[in-house]
């Protein structure tokens, strides 16, 4: 294979350039004494301080992970059970329309499930605020687990569920000893991918949380509106942290797990 | 449906999940875009999506995306390209997918201290001699951004394509005497066009219904579809209105679909396109 011309590795230089200056100019004024994003002035923790030392904020970020870790454990749950239940349809036709119905809210714009989510709680008359964003989340990280178990479950044999069938298991052995092993690569990506949409999600919680009820991102949305606050800065640079360890933790632990089993699962 | 196992009880919240979250909130947009504000039936809001405010803000709001989509596509092509020939390449491809999951957010606030009047960007336009210019809340900020944000979906689904590509294939077009132009134009151009066909639908979709960017970067200079959807139901409070914006936003993504084909599998996917 060629090595890459100087042209080329100055243009990838660029563009990872311009792609993590933002992130590590957020990183940087973090740590500001003067107050703006512009013209640094001393070192300092203050912002880190202000962020631990708002229990409103704590509050919220204690919030936000209840949600993505219910949400991800819920939508884990029934996705799972869902795309067993897709794998054993023998109507391709019905197949072929749930498997559309299950990829409407994954090409869905965000706008569009947090405007029809709206409608829908107000008109059943669930009140806005915990409740809802939950189901919201759950709602749509359903569909994502099910499309990654649903390679896992493809690539089973049939003839590991007829040799269980033979040997006596009942259709509850069977899903617990015989199909959820196998597909547990798949279940981990599908609950993991939950796990960062809800995190990551602004849109559809806005549209959904009440008053009283806040995730972290409604938050930021609403501080940044009010204008440049370092704690922002503070608060991002923690989750950078945080997102990094976790995408690079699952990266590695995915390629230790695609080198033993010789199957992995999705490429980040 | 004549298997035994066909529908066992763990199937139910999956229906229910169907019933309740795709197939009645997109009925109850739907029912909604007939109602006027006092709940009575009516065409209205459709004739109103018809009259000039809203068919201007539509044709804004698709050259918006068809610009930033342009963009991302020059961007991201030879990105990938040149990705798909480095050493560790799914190394170098995940450290171009890792800003995609920091919170969009967070990366339109920095581009708030950016683009601000003494933020780096202006520092380097005065360094030319230039005066500081109002970069913030402009329609040049919002393509920036937006552009900045959708490139790794854009680079991930061409990297695929691309890097699937058999090399005995350009080694072949290479010894028939093609130059490396015609090689990539006639051979690896065509083989990959799949890619840049998801790629298209993972971010001109999004940027016709962003509204977190034009809100903190664009102010109210650029109202997209999802802006104004955004706006009908959430500070007008005219439902009836945001849902039939809603209907042909969803009309839209569907012919957009359409013309791009189906999606490549796992192409969109692991990034976060939303």
């Amino acid at each position: 294979m060629a090595k890459l011309s100087k042209p080329a590795k100055i243009y990838l230089a660029f563009v990872f350039f311009i792609l993590y200056a933002p992130i590590f100019y957020l990183i940087f004024y973090s740590f500001n004494s003067g107050g703006t994003m512009s013209g640094f002035e001393n070192f300092t923790l203050e912002h880190y301080a202000a962020v631990f030392n708002d229990t409103r904020l704590l509050i919220i970020v204690l919030n936000t992970v209840i949600v993505a870790l219910l949400s991800a454990l819920i939508s884990t749950a029934i996705g799972v059970l869902g795309a067993i239940g897709i794998i054993f349809l023998r109507n391709r036709k019905m197949r072929n329309a749930v498997l559309s119905l299950n990829t409407v809210l994954i090409v869905s714009p965000d706008v569009i499930i947090g405007a029809s989510f709206l409608i829908l709680f107000t008109m059943v008359g669930v009140k806005l605020g915990f409740a809802s964003v939950l189901v919201s989340h759950i709602a749509f990280s359903i569909p994502i687990v099910v499309i990654m178990v649903l390679p896992k479950l493809q690539e089973m044999s049939s003839s590991l569920i007829d040799a269980a069938t033979d040997l006596g298991a009942s259709q509850r052995d069977i899903l617990t000893r015989v199909i959820i092993p196998y597909i547990k690569p798949g279940i981990f990506a599908g609950f993991f991918l939950a796990l960062t949409y809800s995190l990551d999600d602004f849109a559809v919680t806005f549209f959904v949380t009440g008053n009283g009820f806040a995730t972290l991102s409604v938050e930021i949305y609403s501080m940044a509106r009010a204008g440049i606050t370092l704690t922002i800065n503070a608060l991002s640079a923690l989750i950078f942290v945080v997102t990094l360890g976790l995408v690079l933790g699952y990266y590695f632990f995915n390629q230790r797990s695609a080198a033993n089993a010789g199957t992995g699962g999705p490429r980040p | 449906m004549t298997n035994r196992s066909s529908r066992p009880w763990y199937l139910a919240p999956y229906y229910i999940w169907i019933l309740l979250f795709v197939i009645a909130p997109i009925a109850l947009v739907v029912y909604f875009s007939f109602l006027d504000l006092a709940g009575d039936f009516t065409l209205e809001n459709y004739a109103n999506f018809f009259s000039s405010t809203y068919f201007r803000m539509t044709l804004s709001s698709f050259w918006y995306a068809f610009l930033i989509t342009f963009i991302s596509v020059l961007i991201a092509y030879p990105t990938a390209y040149w990705l798909t020939k480095t050493k560790h390449k799914q190394l170098w491809l995940l450290l171009i997918i890792i800003p995609s999951w920091i919170n969009l957010l967070l990366k339109a606030y920095a581009f708030i201290g950016i683009f601000g009047l003494y933020g780096p960007a202006n520092q380097l336009i005065q360094f030319f001699g230039a005066g500081p210019l109002q970069i913030l809340f402009t329609d040049f900020s919002f393509v920036f951004v937006a552009v900045y944000i959708f490139i790794p979906f854009m680079v991930l689904p061409i990297f695929n394509s691309l890097d699937k590509i058999n090399p005995a294939l350009i080694d072949a077009s290479r010894d028939l005497g093609a130059s490396q132009w015609t090689t990539f134009r006639r051979v690896i151009f065509p083989l990959a066009i799949n890619g840049v066909k998801s790629g298209v639908q993972a971010v001109f979709i999004p940027a016709l219904s962003l509204f977190v960017i034009t809100r903190l970067i664009a102010g109210n200079k650029v109202i997209t579809l999802g802006t104004a959807i955004e706006q009908q139901f959430l500070v007008t409070q005219n439902w009836g209105m945001g849902s039939t914006i809603a209907v042909f936003l969803i009309l839209f993504m569907i012919i957009i679909m359409l013309l791009t084909g189906p999606k490549e599998k796992g192409g969109a996917l692991n990034g976060k396109a939303k």
